[in-house]
């Protein structure tokens, strides 16, 4: 994205880290600062509020969820709807979640490899059409994926591969957003130490893994974590694709229930609160790499 | 960073092919040509899987400027695009000034917090929605509307709340991420400006409007970008908000559901393909507008 920079003095070559807190040392607690702390843990409770009374919900005997008035908490915690969401009644959830855990794992390994491998070769590489073919890749990234939705599909039944998880990985595999975030930051690799690697003897392979992996590593784990976290999400594609309910991933799985068994609603939120944990542990784990990452490089001043 | 040419003898010819090629075997195979065969596609009328197609000029497209569902889809979908950007680019700016403020607390856990929707399935928050708007047993009636003395509504049975309802929940689900997005384009904000700015006898509004809106250009014509680009293909969350066929006068379909229903229930392939262009044609149309409106082609006098 080539943008303007007004003042020339703070055009910045890359997006500064984000502040930490900036010298708060002996500030007053004036009343814009107070109004700033208090409007700001509204807006959380506001974001958190549904997402607590699904954790509750849950634990709520079948019943309780539709009475009045309303309560936050269970009267009596119960464990029933997620014992018979696993005893499969309705659907096989929990081969549902562990479908939806493969497939993510696969593609979030594909993507990684295949983005790594291409960023290399944009970063480091001249060969004719490099710069065309780059360009092709940015501006598919305004292409919905609805544009090849139904060949997809027809593909699928050709290749009979309805109803597989290649079906669901393969077409994820190429992601032009991997390719231009790696290719970023595989461009600070010195040209010099290429070169002095290269008259070492190392081969190219080798210089890509000992000298472009690593120093995209910070890329490519946030890269990882939100192809995982697109993929665990999916809902349009694999729909389309995964047929029978042994083979279908959780979202699917979700979306009948809703569709033919709504006044399950305790075995719904069970499932649904289920979902969301690996998000939240994915996230505290890495949050500092990832929110400051997120961003890189797509938003420039 | 300019970048230094290094020349020299030792120059691999084929290596960034070895490289580059994964990637666009996989991106031919599964993108590029089906993007090329959807338009022939779109031009053929194909019913059923491994059927023959037969050659129909623009019928396709005829058909779908005359067709009441695909208006149906298309205001709905422009409901949700124009309802959700006009409310999430205001509130996610002023959530990011706030994130801005100096000396703030816990500014980690606000970050994640308000990131965390986002990273939810579209369909979990759906499941979720269902209960704030339950009419009889939902948050939002009981728990706001109610102490306010206001009557409890039927969010999800009334055609003229649906729409309105998904607005909510995709301000739920998207201002925090575009928060973020403000947030990294503040990061340019110079103080020494603002400070001059205050000398000169700027207002606070004056400082925004001059100096801090026109830095934020080209965040806000890439989160308007990427809104348009989301809020066209939305598909999961009415699904499971209002069922497939987009609730109570139908007023939660979108065009993504069109296509779903004409190609993959009805098996009308090509006209589906053609569906899947006009979905293709109305984003770049529609982005490249508002890139133009924000004066984003414009050569920067120097």
């Amino acid at each position: 994205m080539s943008t303007s920079v007004k003042d020339p003095a703070r055009a910045s070559s890359g997006v500064p880290p984000a502040p930490h807190g900036e010298p708060a040392a002996g500030r007053r607690w004036t009343l814009a600062r107070i109004a700033a702390h208090l409007t700001l843990l509204a807006a959380v409770a506001v974001t958190a509020l549904p997402y607590v009374y699904l954790a509750t919900g849950s634990l709520k005997k079948p019943g309780e969820i539709f009475e009045l008035p309303l309560r936050l908490l269970p009267r009596v915690p119960t464990w029933e709807h997620f014992t018979r969401l696993f005893s499969d009644e309705l659907i096989p959830f929990g081969r549902q979640v562990g479908n939806s855990f493969v497939i993510s794992f696969l593609t979030t390994l594909l993507v990684v490899a295949v983005s790594a491998s291409v960023g290399w070769g944009f970063a480091k590489y001249e060969f004719p059409l490099r710069n065309v073919l780059f360009i092709v890749l940015l501006t598919t990234l305004t292409l919905p994926v609805q544009v090849a939705l139904v060949p997809l599909f027809t593909m699928m039944v050709s290749l009979q591969w309805l109803d597989t998880f290649q079906g669901v990985i393969l077409p994820s595999g190429a992601s032009a957003f991997g390719a231009f975030f790696i290719r970023q930051a595989m461009l600070a690799v010195p040209d010099e130490m290429v070169q002095a690697a290269r008259i070492d003897g190392a081969s190219e392979f080798r210089i890509f893994l000992t000298m472009g992996v690593p120093l995209a590593r910070g890329a490519l784990s946030v890269l990882a974590v939100l192809t995982f976290l697109g993929s665990w999400n999916d809902f349009l594609w694999p729909s389309i694709v995964l047929r029978s309910p042994e083979r279908q991933t959780y979202p699917v799985g979700l979306a009948n229930l809703v569709g033919f068994y709504a006044t399950e609603y305790g075995m719904i939120l069970a499932g649904s609160f289920l979902v969301t944990v690996p998000i939240i542990i994915l996230f505290i784990a890495g949050r500092k790499h990832i929110l400051d990452n997120l961003t890189m490089g797509s938003v420039k001043g | 960073m300019a970048e230094r040419r290094t020349r020299s003898r030792i120059k691999p010819r084929w290596t960034p092919y070895f490289f580059i090629a994964p990637f666009f075997l996989l991106f031919g195979v599964f993108f590029g040509l089906p993007t090329l065969r959807s338009l022939q596609m779109s031009f053929t009328t194909e019913r059923g899987v491994d059927t023959s197609a037969t050659f129909a000029g623009l019928d396709n497209y005829r058909t779908l400027i005359s067709d009441p569902n695909f208006y149906t889809g298309l205001f709905n979908t422009t409901y949700y695009a124009l309802g959700s950007i006009l409310l999430i680019v205001p509130l996610a700016l002023s959530l990011a000034l706030l994130l801005r403020t100096r000396g703030l607390l816990l500014r980690e856990f606000f970050r994640l917090s308000f990131f965390l929707p986002n990273a939810i399935s579209g369909i979990v928050v759906a499941i979720v929605f269902r209960l704030v708007f339950d009419q009889e047993y939902g948050l939002l009636n009981n728990w706001l509307l109610a102490p306010l003395g206001l009557p409890k509504l039927a969010w999800l049975s009334d055609p003229h709340l649906i729409m309105p309802s998904i607005i909510i929940l995709g301000i739920w689900q998207y201002t925090g991420l575009n928060a973020l997005y403000f947030m990294v384009g503040l990061q340019n904000r110079d103080p020494g400006l603002h400070e001059a700015a205050t000398v000169d006898g700027a207002n606070a509004w004056q400082r925004f409007r001059y100096i801090t809106l026109p830095l934020l250009r080209p965040t806000m014509v890439f989160v308007i970008t990427f809104a348009i680009i989301g809020s066209y293909q939305l598909f999961a969350q009415p699904v499971a908000l209002v069922g497939d066929n987009g609730g109570p006068g139908r007023a939660g379909y979108t065009l993504t559901m069109f296509l779903y229903q004409t190609a993959f229930t009805n098996l009308d392939l090509g006209y589906g393909a053609a569906i899947g262009y006009a979905i293709t044609l109305i984003i770049i149309a529609l982005s490249v507008l508002q890139m133009w409106a924000q004066g984003f082609f414009r050569k920067e006098a120097s």
